[in-house]
Formats: C-alpha cells, structure tokens, sequence
C-alpha cells in the first residue's frame, strides 16, 4: 500500500486562516450561502431551537403527570400537548437532525468533495424546513392541533376541530426538505467520491447515510400524498378512510406507517453511522466486520419497509398479516444486532480512551440494546395485545429514538466540534453533561416500561394514585435530563470565544475529513484529496499523544 | 461585504445525459394527457358495473408512464443509476401494495 500517513496537524491556530466561517460575514453571506457547511450550522439553530421548543412541551407533559389528578391543565390542552411535543420532535428535529446538521457538514468531506452534488437546492431544503416550521408555529399559537403526531383518522378528518390541515401541510413542505436532502447525499455519494475512494473505502457514516437517503427518497412521497388525502377528505367529504363515506381508516394507517416505521430508520441509521466512526476512532481499531456494518445499514433501510403493520397488531388487520408483519419484525432485528455486536467485538483489545464522544457511544450502545429489544417484545403479538397504547410503548420508542439519535447526535456533535468551529469544548463540563443525559434518561424513561406493564395507557392526563411514585421519579429523570440538555449549550457557545484552538485533527483519527483544517476552507481541500488506504486505518496511524486540551 | 464566489466549479457539476425533444413533442404529450385526463372523467359517468376501477386504474397507468417516460426523462436515459431509481421506486410501491393486500384479502371478518 502507498502512503498511508495522515498529517495530523497541517494548521496549528488555523482559526486565523480564511475559512469557510471567517469568509463572509454578513447576514446576506449566511442566507443565500450554498455552502455545505454553513447550511448544516443554519440547520443546527433551527433543529436546536425545535428541540428545545418540543422540550417545553414534554416538561408541560411531565409537571402533569406529577400528580395523578389533571390540576395543570384540561384534557383538551393536554391532548394538544402531547400532539405539539410529538410533532415537533419527529419532524422538527428527530429526522432532519443527524442528516441535515452533520450529514450535511460532513458527507462531502467525508468523500472528499467540494460541496454537494446540488448546493441550491441544498439551501431550498433549508428554507423548506424554515418555512414549514413557520407554518407550524403559527398553527401552534392559533390553538394547536390534538390528533396525535399520527393524524388518525378518522378523528383527523371528521371529528377533530383543530388545526389539522395548517399541522399536515407544515408536515408535507418539510418532507420535501427531507426529500432533497435525500437526493443530494445520494448524487453526491455516487458521483463525488475522491479518487481512489471506492465504495469498500467509504466511512460507515457514508453508508448510513446513504441508506437514510434512500429511506428518504423512497417513503417522505407515501406519507405526503397520505396527508393530502386526509386535508381532502377534511374539506372535501370525499370517501378515503371513513367508513360512512365507503373508504377505510385502516387504509390510513397502512400508508402513514409505510412510511412513518421506516422514518424511525431515518432518525436512527445516521445515528448509528455517527457511533460506527466514535467506536472506532476511541478505540484505535478497524471496525470489525466493515463490510457486514456496511450492508447491514443496507439491510435496515430494506427490511424496515417490510414491518409497518405492527403498529395495527389491534387494529383489526388480519390475524395472517398479523403473524407476517410479527415474523418481519424480527427479521428486521438481524441487521441492528451486527451493528451491536461488531461494535462491542472492536472494542474487544482496543485502545480505549473515554473521551467524551466515547461515553455517549456507550450510551447509545446501552439505551439502544434496550430499546430494540423491548421492540421485540412488542412485535410479538401475545405482548403487543397486551401493552399497546400504555407507557411500555413510550418507554420503548423514546428508548429507541431518544436514546438513540440524541445519544448519536451529541456524540458526534461533539466528536466533530473542533473540526466545526475550530475549538476543543471543556471536557470535564462535557463528561459530567454525558453523565447527566444518561443517568437522567434512564430515570425519566425506565419507570414508564413498568408503567406500561402495569397498565398505565398513554396519552391520558389524569391516572390512578398507584401510579404516582413510578411518574414522580419519570418527571425527577426529565428535570435531570434537561438540565444534561442544556449544559452542552452553554459550554458550546462558552467554547466558541474561550475554547482552546483545535488542530486539523485532535482525535487523531482517520477519515477525510480531518485532513483539511480546522475549520475547513469554503471548498473544503486545498487540493482534491488521493485515497489509498481502506477506512479505519488505525493500525497505520502513528500513535500520538491526545492533546485534546482540558479547560476547566 | 459581497458573498464570496461560490458557483461554477467544473469538478461540482455533473452531466445530464438524456435526449431532448423539441417543444412540439412536450405540447403533445401534454395533450395526450389532457385527453386522458377528459376521458376519465368522461367514463366516470357510464356504468361498466365491476370495470369503473379497472379503466379507471388503466387510464391513470398509461398517464403515469407517460410522464415517466417523457417528461422524467427516463426513455433514452444513459445512466444505469436512472433505471436503479425507477426500478427500486416500483418495487417499492409493488411492497407497499402486496404486503397491505396480505391485510385486506385474509380479513375473515368482511
């Protein structure tokens, strides 16, 4: 093999030298940008400010249930609540989150391109999503909606008084945000790889996100038309799910989960791509079984197009779909557990450094392993009959994709904020924020597995006083959680001005991405980058003491 | 302070590759459409008993390609990744169909 060492520091104090943060700073130079990057950070503002809007919603939903009387607020407002927080999570931030803020900063430097394959329409995907969150913040302050994120029918479309077309529509433009994202990664992957960087050579977050793009592509159109046909039969009285007029709101359903299980994919490949690169930079190993964690993002995409009726389990589908959709579940169990056993088996003789990426890649590892089994649980039919619509399936989901994606998401936030901003965050402040989201999780959500089992149904405001401890410590778990929340906010912004200066590669880690400085120029390289080495080279890569420097 | 250039890079932009056809071939085509579109509608008020879906599906298949065809561009389309997307899209939707009428044709309670 040719050269295969990696400069690791080609820009000492590079904070100085023109990128692409210093290069331009008018508010014209930010929104009419096509830069890659610069678009990712307008999407970190906009994802962050939905997450912490969904945040006030859910500590809405918590104070609550803090006591089993309804004493904070009437049903019908808390019925707002829990839509507004659902919302605003799935679609505001839990999707376009991963892909959209690091997917988006580091796909073409991870292939070692210029930009992406359509920067324009890059930045119309970022204008959609403003747009669509407009849309719904003033469907919020006019009353709200109160259907559920699942717009059922047909409560959607006959009964409810709510804002229910102005919340669809918001929801069908940022699909479309969603959409282009899709496309672009996809064009870009297959058209904009460097010289030399075959698909065997990709970095497992290409793969993810490729397999996200294709989700993307492929289900957001599904759920789109399913909506218009819901503002339709709203407006219009046509027959498509109401019984009364000749159409079937078990055909409501069938369509929104086509796409809304797979959407769970959306939210969690990235996430996983975001671990696959943290578990093997900390632990200075190839990951073991590249090309199984490769395809099994391939798989996951695939086989998470075949399971959606397991949602309607009680719905009245077919005692034979019933036992297909069950069997398909499980399949779809295969792909996620490689990607969690190849992980723990590279860490097995690593060189393990518990540097704050790590601890929230073990964080992930542990909520996730106990998210997707209880997903198992809940795919066979005998327990899904018995705990569907109570806490156990909330538990599960925001096991899953809370414990996930955020998990994945901060992990790499700050895995990759040196290579963003130029400057190290303090690693004590963060360690104790990892400590404090985990923890701070596990309090909020494991009581409601036992709540769920118990019979605690979801979505009610008022329960009976034997359930009031488990929802105590639940609520005392989210006050925890915030405050994990909000603590990287402040030290990120904190670091912005008072970090230390970053070099091109404090991790020391392989990847393209941190061969160009940090911040990296407008175009990203200086000159298109050569691969000749496969990915996860860690056994080539010199050892060098990690200087990610320690501010207190 | 003006926006640094950020456009027209060689190694940024990507080829197309399809034949065009002249204006003339898209207004007709669009016509065509147009046409169809009248004879559903028109069809829709004669009563062909157990055959309103089937025309009307046969009617609406024969449009979709069209569009498919022509105005997506994908006949005389030379990128293999073209005919991928167009594949993959249809077996999507043939997933979709089959596995919701796994539900719909095994209800014993209909």
């Amino acid at each position: 093999m040719a050269t295969t060492s990696i400069p690791a520091s080609q820009a000492p104090g590079s904070t100085t030298k023109l990128n692409y943060l210093n290069n331009g700073h008018t508010l014209r130079s930010w929104l009419l940008t096509t830069d890659h990057k610069r678009i990712a950070l307008l999407y970190l503002l906009s994802v962050t400010a939905f997450f912490f809007l969904g945040g006030f919603f859910a500590m809405l939903i918590r104070l609550e249930l803090l006591t089993p009387e309804g004493d904070l607020m009437q049903a019908d407002t808390y019925n707002k609540v829990f839509t507004m927080h659902g919302m605003i999570m799935v679609f505001f931030f839990l999707i376009p989150v991963v892909p959209a803020v690091l997917g988006n900063f580091l796909v073409p430097l991870m292939v070692g391109a210029k930009d992406l394959a359509f920067p324009r329409i890059n930045l119309l995907s970022w204008y959609l999503y403003v747009i669509a969150g407009a849309l719904f913040l003033h469907c919020m302050l006019n009353g709200g909606v109160d259907t559920g994120w699942t717009f059922y029918t047909p409560y959607s479309t006959a009964a409810s008084n709510t804002n229910v077309i102005e919340a669809g529509l918001a929801v069908f433009i940022v699909g479309f945000s969603s959409i282009f994202t899709g496309l672009n990664f996809i064009v870009t992957i297959h058209r904009m790889r460097a010289p030399g960087l075959t698909w065997s050579r990709l970095p497992l977050f290409i793969w993810a996100h490729y397999a996200t793009s294709l989700i993307m592509i492929l289900g957001t159109p599904v759920v789109a038309i399913t909506i218009v046909l819901v503002a339709v039969e709203r407006v219009f009285h046509l027959g498509i799910f109401d019984p009364r007029l000749g159409g079937d709101p078990l055909l409501f359903q069938h369509l929104f989960w086509f796409y809304s299980h797979p959407a769970v994919y959306i939210m969690i490949l990235p996430s996983m791509g975001v671990i696959s690169e943290l578990i093997t930079c900390f632990s200075r190993k190839r990951v073991f079984g590249y090309k199984f964690v490769a395809l099994s993002s391939i798989a996951i995409a695939v086989i998470g197009f075949l399971v959606w009726a397991h949602h309607m389990f009680v719905a009245g589908i077919s005692l034979y779909a019933a036992m297909v959709f069950s069997f398909l579940t499980f399949l779809v169990g295969v792909p996620s557990a490689v990607k969690v056993f190849n992980w723990t088996a590279t860490l097995y003789k690593g060189s393990i450094t518990y540097a704050t990426p790590m601890l929230y890649a073990f964080g992930f590892i542990g909520l996730f392993t106990i998210g997707g089994l209880t997903g198992l649980f809940l795919g066979t039919l005998g327990i899904d009959v018995h705990v569907t619509d109570t806490y156990f399936v909330v538990a599960h989901f925001h096991y899953v994709m809370v414990g996930g994606v955020v998990m994945g998401f901060l992990g790499g936030m700050h895995f990759w904020w040196p290579k963003i901003t130029g400057r190290m965050y303090p690693e004590y402040w963060a360690r104790l924020s990892a400590l404090l989201v985990f923890v701070g999780f596990n309090l909020t959500f494991f009581p409601q597995f036992v709540l769920g089992y118990v019979g605690m149904p979801r979505r009610y405001w008022q329960y009976p006083p034997e359930f009031q401890v488990l929802n105590v410590l639940s609520t005392a778990g989210a006050s925890v959680l915030a405050v994990g929340y909000i603590l990287p906010m402040i030290y990120f912004l904190w670091s912005l001005r008072y970090g230390p200066i970053a070099d091109a590669n404090p991790w020391n880690a392989a990847g393209l991405e941190w061969q160009t400085a940090s911040p990296p120029p407008t175009f990203n390289f200086d000159q298109t980058p050569v691969v000749t080495w496969e990915a996860y080279n860690y056994d080539e890569i010199p050892e060098k003491e990690l200087e990610a420097p320690v501010a207190q | 302070m003006a926006e640094p250039e950020h456009n027209v890079d060689p190694d940024l932009t990507i080829e197309h590759e399809h034949t065009t056809h002249s204006n003339a071939f898209y207004i007709a085509i669009g016509a065509i459409l147009l046409v169809l579109t009248v004879t559903t509608a028109a069809v829709a008020f004669v009563n062909l008993g157990p055959f309103n879906p089937v025309v009307a599906l046969l009617i609406a298949t024969i449009k979709a390609t069209l569009v498919v065809l022509f105005f997506m561009h994908v006949k005389g389309a030379s990128e293999k990744l073209t005919g991928a997307v167009v594949v993959s899209g249809f077996f999507f939707l043939a997933i979709l169909l089959s596995l919701s009428l796994a539900d719909y044709l095994t209800r014993n309670w209909r």
